[in-house]
């Protein structure tokens, strides 16, 4: 009988495939420690982008010669390689847009401003990145419908205890959550969410742009009715995130942009809309990115999208104690098996940006600030925290530099 | 401390400035006050003025908030730059003459956390005497200044 081995990749071989790690930072291995912002690109990746520019480049879906051909059956095989990431039902559910946050303002005016009413709750929690906080609170209030915030245990992970309380407040419309916190990597009970938001007849609105690059998604077995991903973050390009819908909502759905690409015909005074996935592709789409996060896609999926997260989840508990070495620490967030590969913390008496700026001199890339989520940081107490966030190429050296560097910043501040 | 780059942006008197700030506190009932953020990385300031007896002259000055040791120093020696001179003064009080006390080199990330006091400060003078708003804010009056 063929035992199953689990999953393993070799973070020190994949390293090879990105070109940035080639370089010292002042002197110094880099160790980039911000995948959680972005992501490193591989070579595979830009040189796919490359090829697309050199040899199948034009503008796509209405030319009728060759090139743009060749363009369009580029941008259309990228949406169907993204179709099966999420293991959608249709390619025609896939909308190619600019990032998570296009994305989810598209739901939140296409969706939220024709159906949101006085009365109506719009549910989101303290962990949100402000992407998926401020469209709802903004559109919320224009329709006179109220945002409610699910708020966090101590450990970092969220408190559903309120969900019944909660139901009786309001007609609950929209439940709006990450699948994992960019700031703590708290990793979210989406499933428990959706069971309650569908109880309550709302939408579920999931963003992925943190789960995406780290974890297998699949939208039918999540039961989410929206979901958002950014291609930068998972080894794709800047400038190119993908919406996905259920298509009975999205052919309900008015649409966020209008202009060229999504129409059905213009008449001086009347316009239709196109079909899926054009009405909601306004204008000359991210071609050449869209590609892009095709290849991204390939490599993710040729590494495994398993073995990633094992890999993130060994780095996780290798951080947290390390980092549990250095006096003065505060780490946040819950445990390592409850978490992607993100650890926030903060060093007593020194403010972020001074930690993060030490650490650069000593080659370490963190990121340093409130990580778009104001909510949150209200919440822990502290203006700031120190983030360091891992991906596949992350090397457990890379940490180990990390609290040597910290070491170094507690002398400067002795 | 081996490191140039340490040595020159962590130098001791920015480190002893941001430990012992000069002019911490609040004024109650001041003359003028405004408070400022950095949205880039949340650092916070309330800056509070005293005027004298002739009304302009800037007799006390303090400062509350939370911020990293650049915006903490800067704000911290700008209160003993901007004591006993004129609301009009510190107006146009140019930001280099800030930055030379400082007098390490910053990125521009660090410039904003430099200049976060400054701002704040001018803009409460703005407030209470109508002095210019601090370049990057003029022309923007008619927005509420917290």
């Amino acid at each position: 009988m063929a035992v199953k081995t689990p999953a393993k990749l070799d973070a020190r071989a994949l390293r090879a495939d990105f070109p940035i790690f080639e370089q010292e930072i002042h002197g110094k291995p880099l160790a980039f420690l911000d995948s959680a912002a972005s992501s490193q690109k591989p070579r595979q990746m830009l040189e796919a982008m490359n090829r697309f520019y050199e040899t199948s480049y034009a503008n796509v879906h209405r030319g009728v010669y060759e090139l743009a051909e060749r363009a369009t059956e580029g941008l259309e095989h990228a949406r169907e390689r993204t179709r099966a990431f999420l293991n959608a039902p249709s390619a025609r559910e896939v909308i190619f847009v600019r990032n998570a946050t296009e994305a989810l303002n598209l739901v939140a005016y296409a969706w939220g401003l024709w159906n949101l009413e006085p009365g109506d709750l719009v549910v989101v929690t303290e962990l949100e990145h402000h992407s998926n906080f401020v469209p709802w609170q903004f559109i919320a209030g224009k329709r006179g419908a109220e945002l409610r915030m699910l708020q966090l245990d101590d450990h970092g992970e969220l408190d559903l205890s309120g969900l019944d309380a909660l139901a009786s407040e309001g007609n609950v419309k929209v439940v709006a959550t990450n699948l994992v916190s960019n700031s703590l990597g708290t990793i979210n009970p989406v499933d428990r969410l959706v069971a309650w938001a569908h109880e309550q007849g709302a939408i579920f609105v999931c963003d992925a742009a943190q789960a995406a690059p780290h974890m297998k998604l699949d939208v039918q077995a999540l039961g989410v009715d929206f979901l958002a991903i950014s291609g930068h973050k998972m080894c794709g390009p800047s400038g190119v995130g993908a919406l996905w819908g259920k298509t009975e909502l999205l052919q309900r759905m008015e649409p966020f942009l209008t202009g060229g690409h999504m129409i059905n015909s213009v008449r001086p005074d009347r316009t239709t809309w196109g079909e899926l996935p054009h009405k909601f592709e306004a204008g000359t789409a991210p071609m050449a990115e869209a590609v892009g996060l095709g290849a991204a896609i390939d490599y993710l999926e040729e590494v495994g999208l398993d073995a990633i997260e094992a890999h993130e989840h060994e780095l996780a508990a290798h951080a947290l104690g390390r980092l549990a070495e250095v006096p003065g620490i505060t780490l946040y967030g819950p445990p390592a098996d409850k978490r992607a590969g993100i650890v926030s913390f903060n060093l007593e008496g020194v403010h972020p940006h001074d930690v993060a700026q030490i650490l650069d001199l000593q080659g370490v890339a963190i990121r340093a600030g409130h990580h778009c989520c104001q909510p949150l940081m209200q919440k822990l107490g502290v203006a700031a925290t120190n983030r360091a966030s891992f991906y596949l190429y992350t090397i457990p050296e890379e940490i180990d530099q990390l609290v040597d560097g910290l070491f170094a910043v507690r002398k400067v501040f002795a | 401390m081996s490191d140039p780059g340490l040595e020159s942006l962590y130098r001791e008197v920015i480190l002893d400035h941001y430990k012992n700030p000069r002019g911490h506190g609040v004024i109650e009932a001041a003359d003028a006050e405004a408070e400022g953020q950095n949205p880039l990385c949340g650092d916070e300031v309330s800056i509070y003025v005293a005027f004298g007896e002739d009304g302009e002259t800037i007799e006390d000055v303090k400062f509350s908030g939370r911020g990293c040791a650049i915006s903490q120093a800067a704000t911290s020696m700008l209160m003993e730059m901007s004591k006993g001179r004129t609301a009009a003064e510190v107006a146009t009080l140019d930001k280099d003459e800030l930055l030379a006390e400082i007098g390490v080199p910053l990125t521009p990330v660090r410039l904003k956390c430099a200049m976060l006091g400054l701002t704040t400060l001018k803009v409460a003078l703005h407030k209470a005497k109508g002095t210019p708003l601090p370049e990057g804010l003029a022309g923007f009056d008619d927005l509420e200044l917290s």
